[in-house]
């Protein structure tokens, strides 16, 4: 069980216990939870949805044409990605560590990485302000060499890469558990290299586990908010992301520009779940043989 | 196992030092010198600063609000996650995938979104809005809002976690009770529940931490009302906003020991892989 | 040339897996490493391939000192327990493998692994992956992939552990055959006796972290070193007692013990075909179970005022007439071979593990 359940997504039903009698509860339950989800979930996105596309697809596109809209967007965009891509690196040699080294604390820094899940995303922007904000040692000098961190995107990279750590880390372990050593042994006696055995045996069973937590790192990080705020400055057009792009516009009573970048996040994320979830079921599949 | 099995733990050549202490340097970096950073700032405010400020911009009942909040998430949604995983497991029905879809859903969604998509249905001008009118409800900027939000946002902890553990659990056990002659409530009862306290425990720590996290949707939706909708985490944002510092990051260190208490809470309830 | 180990040591912490260890295999040999789990046969041939490093010793393969080269450098075939075949590639890329780490030519490669794949019987099967083969088939790729770059010696870790007894018979055969076709020197460790006694040209017995005797395997039968050795190949009879006067008395058996000193600990091993029952009034001990094995039968049986022995015999012998659980038999030696018992003798001095035949 890890926080982040990454295999296994869709529960996939048991074959159901016959029952001779008719018992209206089953019929009941469902009911009830489809309600209860339709009326909690649905319905208020599919309102967006509605409310976004109201007045027709030119007005939507008008609407995201509204200053620093698409600017937002462009930001969050890159700044998910560049996460994503570094923690792939950075969640792979972690799960590996955890997995394959044996040090006093392990223990500890397993837990560490889970982290992430349990903070608040506000007191982790603030913990990185912390650390890295105008008025420290680090931040200013980070500043001097041109790695600015607060109000600077480098900082939004730097929170996201916090709030998305454990993703790759938790897809990868079981994966790399399921390996056996002795295939990159084998590997050595046939005369390959450190390199070409990461390449060639180790990296492909683990491609699909990687990418997995890869893609859910990147809707994670497409839909953060409370750290961002912090660090950020929200300064639009350079450091404004989409979901603080949003709160602003909710905020000034212009709920079409919100519901319009909305709507782009919206479709993203139900791009990107199914994507992750069946990506996460084939590495999960196969470490089943 | 043959000795093929494990690496040699006497051979330590350099790079794999390296490795282990590049990435815990880098884990160190982002994850445990911010922490102490942060302690350090409240020390140096002086905690007694720190609670004095809290005390005097009502920082006990923003956090009494959070917890409250959590315990309402807990609850609502560990009986209706306990339904949903059974349901979802156990059962072949049209439309069991939906649902499942939509109780991933949350985990996509931004909660900004999902705060400005519960105005546009139970605020002012919203869809259920004549609804509401009727029975003297107000959700937006009021605790409604607040629970519907945070409700919201961990609805799959609970399903998932208590999932995972039906799965594994398989049915043989309540099929046994129904040899037995046990009611189905009685079966759930008796056999069910028990089997599943681990994996709800679980689920409902998970659910808990993320509530007094929440941030995005209940900003949206309570509107940040000192005093009357304002959690712990607004409450953070808030006096940070009015110059008042050590509140602020006493309140998010505050926070932080919390959370960190049930990440602990939950690590301890795992089985833990040997040490060296 | 061939393999030459010497003074070869290894410890893991406080364990002491090998043990001055030396000996030499020589070129085109089938030789096996055998002795009981835990021993450190593993070990030893572990460091030969290179993905052990020997704590002191030397290895030499081929006349070049090796022990400074990592495995990858050693050019030694490697075949584990468990296969570890790679996964994900489907049995040509495996078999290939080898061949494209040193970046040999497609054409070249494609040539050598359809030659392998004749030669160890895997037709058909070049695109399954692992997971989709028999035991028996992922040993054979194992073995051909480890064949593919033309290694100079091969290295077998108990190859047949991992697959159903009737499977286990062929490959063995199929071993020897192959090895008969390639003479390449090749080493295989093994637990069992009767797998080291049918595959390999001399067997090397290695307990405890040492090597305790090394011969062919009529020499091992028949002249065992040590009573572990005589009791570890076979099915035995195991008598211990004291020396009294010249012999070893037990129940009514009488056991020449020359050159035993009188009062020392001895025990006395005797095969169960060097053991002959027959049906006699009164006798000396009483049947208890015959076992039908097949091409074999065993008899148990219970010495008075002694122990129980059992004897083995050929499916239609003469000497099985009348024998019942409850009769009466004769019991009569064909070979023992007595061995001084650790501990000390009647002067008091510790003894070693002698040897010592009586015919």
């Amino acid at each position: 069980m890890g926080l982040s359940s990454s295999h296994a997504a869709t529960l996939p039903a048991s074959p159901a216990p016959s029952r001779s009698r008719v018992s209206p509860w089953p019929w009941l339950a469902r009911g009830l939870l489809f309600a209860w989800l339709g009326l909690l979930v649905v319905l208020p996105l599919g309102t967006l949805v509605v409310y976004a596309l109201a007045d027709g697809p030119g007005a939507f596109l008008e609407a995201l044409g509204a200053p620093y809209a698409a600017e937002a967007l462009v930001l969050t965009l890159w700044t998910a990605a560049l996460t994503a891509v570094l923690n792939a690196v950075t969640g792979t040699a972690t799960a590996w560590v955890l997995v394959r080294y044996r040090f006093p604390g392990r223990n500890l820094v397993s837990g560490l990485v889970d982290l992430p899940f349990a903070i608040p995303t506000l007191v982790a922007g603030l913990m990185i302000v912390f650390l890295f904000g105008p008025q420290t040692p680090l931040g200013t000098w980070l500043d001097t060499v041109g790695l600015p961190i607060a109000f600077a995107p480098l900082g939004i990279v730097l929170a996201l890469q916090f709030i998305t750590l454990p993703f790759v880390v938790r897809a990868v372990e079981p994966v790399l558990m399921d390996l056996d050593p002795a295939e990159e042994e084998a590997a050595a006696t046939l005369g390959a290299g450190l390199l070409f055995t990461f390449w060639r045996v180790l990296l492909p069973p683990l491609l699909p586990a990687i990418a997995g937590g890869t893609l859910q790192g990147f809707a994670r990080a497409l839909a953060e908010f409370g750290s961002i705020v912090v660090v950020s400055g929200n300064i639009p057009g350079r450091t404004l992301t989409a979901s603080v792009f949003i709160f602003g516009e909710v905020e000034a009573g212009r709920n079409e520009v919100a519901t319009a970048v909305c709507l782009v996040l919206l479709v993203l994320a139900l791009l990107l779940q199914p994507a992750a979830r069946a990506l996460n079921r084939l590495a999960g599949a196969s470490h089943v043989e | 196992m043959s000795s093929s099995k494990a690496p040699s733990r006497y051979d330590w050549p350099l790079r794999r030092v390296a490795l282990l202490l590049g990435v815990l340097a880098w884990l160190g970096l982002l994850l445990v010198v911010p922490l102490i950073a942060m302690a350090w700032h409240v020390l140096d405010l002086g905690l007694g600063q720190a609670w004095h400020e809290m005390a005097e911009s009502g920082a006990s009942q923003a956090l009494w609000r959070s917890v409250w909040l959590a315990v309402l998430a807990v609850v609502v949604n560990g009986a209706l996650g306990v339904l949903a995983a059974i349901v979802l497991v156990r059962h072949r029905f049209p439309g069991r995938r939906l649902l499942d879809w939509m109780v991933d859903l949350p985990l996509a969604v931004s909660p900004v979104m999902i705060g400005l998509a519960y105005i546009l249905v139970f605020g002012r001008g919203g869809l259920l809005e004549p609804l509401l009118l009727g029975t003297g409800w107000k959700v937006t900027f009021a605790w409604p809002g607040l629970v519907l939000g945070t409700v919201f946002v961990t609805i799959p902890f609970t399903t998932r976690e208590v999932g995972h553990v039906l799965r594994e659990l398989g049915t043989t056990e309540e099929q046994a009770a129904a040899t037995l002659g046990a009611s189905t409530w009685k079966t759930f009862w008796k056999v069910t529940l028990p089997n599943i306290r681990h994996g709800l425990t679980y689920g409902a720590t998970l659910t808990m931490a993320r509530s007094l996290g929440e941030f995005g949707a209940v900003m949206v939706l309570g509107g940040a009302i000192a005093g009357k909708t304002d959690t712990a985490t607004v409450f953070i944002y808030a006096a940070m906003e009015s110059r008042f510092e050590a509140a602020s990051y006493g309140m998010a260190l505050v926070l932080a020991a919390l959370t960190m208490a049930l990440l602990a809470f939950l690590k301890a309830l795992q089985p833990s892989s040997p040490e060296v | 040339m061939g393999i030459r180990v010497e003074h070869l040591s290894k410890r893991f912490g406080d364990f002491v897996a090998v043990d001055d260890v030396s000996f030499e295999i020589r070129h085109g040999e089938l030789a096996a490493l055998l002795g009981p789990s835990g021993g450190g046969k593993s070990t030893i041939l572990r460091v030969i391939s290179g993905l052990e490093q020997a704590d002191g010793g030397r290895v030499v393969l081929e006349g070049d000192r090796v022990d400074h080269l990592d495995a990858s450098a050693r050019n030694v075939g490697f075949v584990f327990q468990h296969y570890a075949l790679f996964r994900h590639m489907s049995v040509a890329r495996n078999i290939g493998f080898g061949l494209e780490v040193r970046k040999v030519p497609r054409a070249e490669r494609d040539a050598r692994v359809r030659e392998l794949i004749g030669l160890l019987g895997l037709e058909g099967l070049e695109h399954r992956l692992p997971s989709q083969l028999s035991g028996g088939q992922r040993q054979r790729v194992a073995v051909a992939r480890s064949l593919a770059p033309r290694p100079r010696i091969l290295l077998l870790d108990e190859p047949f552990s991992a697959v159903d007894a009737q499977v286990r018979e062929e490959l063995r055969r199929w071993l020897r055959r192959l090895h008969d076709e390639l003479h390449v020197t090749s080493v295989f460790v093994t637990h069992d006796q009767e797998e080291a006694f049918s595959v390999a040209d001399r067997v090397f017995v290695i307990r405890h972290g040492r090597l305790e005797q090394a011969g062919t395997p009529l020499e091992i039968l028949d002249t065992p070193k040590t009573e572990f050795i005589a009791r570890f190949v076979g099915d035995v009879n195991v008598l211990d007692g004291s020396v009294h006067g010249s012999n070893l008395h037990w129940g009514a058996l009488v056991v020449p013990t020359l050159g035993h000193a009188n009062g020392s600990p001895v025990r006395v091993v005797i095969r169960a075909y060097d053991m002959k029952f027959w049906r006699a009034d009164p006798g000396m001990a009483v049947v208890e179970r015959v076992l039908p094995l097949g091409d074999r039968v065993k008899v148990e049986a219970r010495m008075d005022g002694a122990g129980p022995l059992f004897a083995q015999f050929p499916r239609r012998s003469s000497l099985l007439r009348g024998i019942e659980p409850g009769a009466r038999i004769h019991v009569e030696i064909t070979t023992a071979r007595v061995y001084a018992m650790p501990g000390r003798d009647s002067a008091g001095n510790p003894t070693a593990n002698g040897t010592k035949r009586t015919p």
